[in-house]
């Protein structure tokens, strides 16, 4: 399997858009720092812009390369090796490949300007953590539509979907269904509506950090509210951990049984 | 040997292997034909363990190979498609196949004849198809397995390149392993094969020897005896 996630890493590190994507988030990161000259507002900042940007590249990539392997995935399952280690080779190789462009795009900067020996050390690292996990989670959910629908066109629509429904679309079904649900207790509904969305999950944990609770939503005082900081931030890494080993869980059962 | 017993596979209600029953135990070169859409490529993804069959079993060397994979360390297979990830050198790429098969040891001597000694260092991206297809070939050679499944392998190359790929599979032949080729080039079938398999509808229509079809088909070449037998299906 190392050897199959090694040059899968490979593949995706010199491809143009690793590139592009490590130099968006250096110029962003650069850009938000120059102007604000402040590390907390940067960070902020930069939360808003990787809790929507990761899982949509995360999907696209994902997507994007497992088609693209399509003929030398082929060629790799008719080799001695186990269908469950290919996957999870290509797949580890991918999703390493996004984490070390957000850790170049946004890490190197922010230690540049000193953020390692600031207050924000902790929200920093907070930050780089949940922008790698939701690039692992979205690109996972990426194989696995990609493995669902052997048609290109059909695979990316549904991943542009899936990302525009988790990132922007959830929140209003949630706050419609509140509304029209007022006069009812919903604060179980709401913890519950926020385990299974991942962007939620990290957002929350990110706003909890940053004690600016204006920013933390309905969803997320809640969160406080009901189960506390710590009870809470234990119950979203929980949420978090399962929203990564379902989708592996996934992956397993469908590689074994899929046609090539 | 490889022994396929009532062997079915359906993409939705499509029905492509239609209950099979197969041996391959001879050593030498079996041409495996049928017209575009007849079962050929999913009969060896099946072979392969890449296709699941809905019924039947195959067993390699008496063993089923249902949910196995070490079996295919005795098998090389070269894809009908030399699709390679764009970013890897051909290096790279040799170097993961020989990572995967540990026994890899005709590397060199099949890069050398095929004259890829100054194109290996490129990306696969810059290759052209021709030398795409070289590599595939020799990926799938390298490691000297007794088995071989070589799904279209002219496909791309030169007429010296077809001459030497000729020559290979020949001098491979005579070293004793079980050689199964698929090709729409019946001039390449007709001097390479000793059988063939001729598939149609998900049946098998023939599985003999090459002088026997043309016996039987009172025919001097391949072409025109797989063109009778195509055109008896058409009149029954």
């Amino acid at each position: 399997m190392k050897y199959i996630l090694k040059y899968s890493f490979y593949e995706m590190v010199r491809s143009k858009w690793a590139y592009i994507y490590t130099g968006f988030y250096l110029c962003v990161t650069f850009a938000l720092y120059l102007l604000s000259n402040d590390l907390d507002k940067t960070l902020i900042s930069l939360s808003n812009i990787t809790l929507a940007l990761t899982p949509l590249i995360g999907i696209l990539f994902g997507t994007s390369y497992y088609y693209s392997s399509k003929e030398f995935l082929q060629l790799l399952l008719s080799q001695p090796i186990s269908r469950w280690h290919l996957f999870l080779g290509m797949y580890g190789g991918m999703a390493i490949t996004l984490c070390v462009s957000i850790l170049i795009g946004i890490g190197l900067p922010l230690i540049s300007f000193g953020i390692l020996s600031s207050a924000s050390v902790n929200l920093f690292l907070l930050l780089m953590t949940m922008a790698c996990t939701l690039s692992v989670i979205f690109s996972l959910i990426a194989f696995l539509i990609a493995m669902q629908f052997d048609d290109k066109v059909k695979g990316l629509s549904i991943s542009i979907f899936i990302w525009l429904f988790f990132a922007i679309l959830y929140d209003g079904f949630t706050l419609l269904l509140l509304f029209l649900f007022k006069d009812y207790p919903l604060d179980k509904f709401t913890i519950g509506a926020v385990i299974t969305n991942p962007i939620d999950l990290a957002r929350i944990l990110i706003t909890m950090n940053l004690d600016v609770s204006a920013m933390m939503g309905y969803t997320g005082a809640v969160m406080s509210k009901f189960l506390g900081k710590g009870i809470g931030m234990v119950v979203i890494t929980i949420s978090l951990i399962l929203w990564t080993l379902i989708p592996l869980g996934l992956l397993k059962q469908m590689g074994i049984k899929k046609d090539f | 040997m490889i022994k396929i017993n009532n062997l079915h596979k359906s993409y939705k209600k499509n029905k492509v292997l239609k209950g099979l029953n197969l041996t391959f135990d001879h050593k030498g070169i079996l041409a495996l034909l049928g017209p575009n859409g007849s079962g050929k490529t999913t009969l060896l993804k099946c072979i392969l363990g890449l296709i699941i069959p809905d019924e039947g079993q195959i067993l390699f060397q008496g063993k089923n190979i249902k949910s196995e994979f070490k079996y295919r360390t005795e098998i090389g297979y070269l894809p009908q498609i030399a699709q390679f990830p764009e970013n890897l050198t051909g290096n790279e790429l040799i170097d993961l196949m020989r990572n995967i098969k540990p026994r890899t040891n005709r590397a060199e001597e099949l890069i050398k004849l095929f004259n890829l000694e100054n194109e290996l260092d490129k990306k696969m991206g810059n290759l052209s198809g021709g030398n795409k297809q070289k590599i595939n070939i020799v990926i799938a050679m390298m490691s000297d397995d007794p088995f071989l499944i070589l799904d279209e392998p002219s496909t791309g190359l030169d007429p010296l390149s077809i001459r030497k790929l000729k020559a290979l599979l020949t001098e491979e032949k005579n070293r004793g392993k079980m050689i199964i080729v698929t090709t729409h080039i019946m001039d390449l079938a007709e001097d390479l094969a000793d059988k063939v398999l001729f598939m149609l509808d998900g049946k098998i229509r023939y599985n003999g020897g090459m002088m026997e079809l043309l016996d039987q088909e009172e025919e001097d070449s391949l072409e025109n005896a797989i063109a009778n037998l195509l055109e008896n299906k058409k009149k029954v």
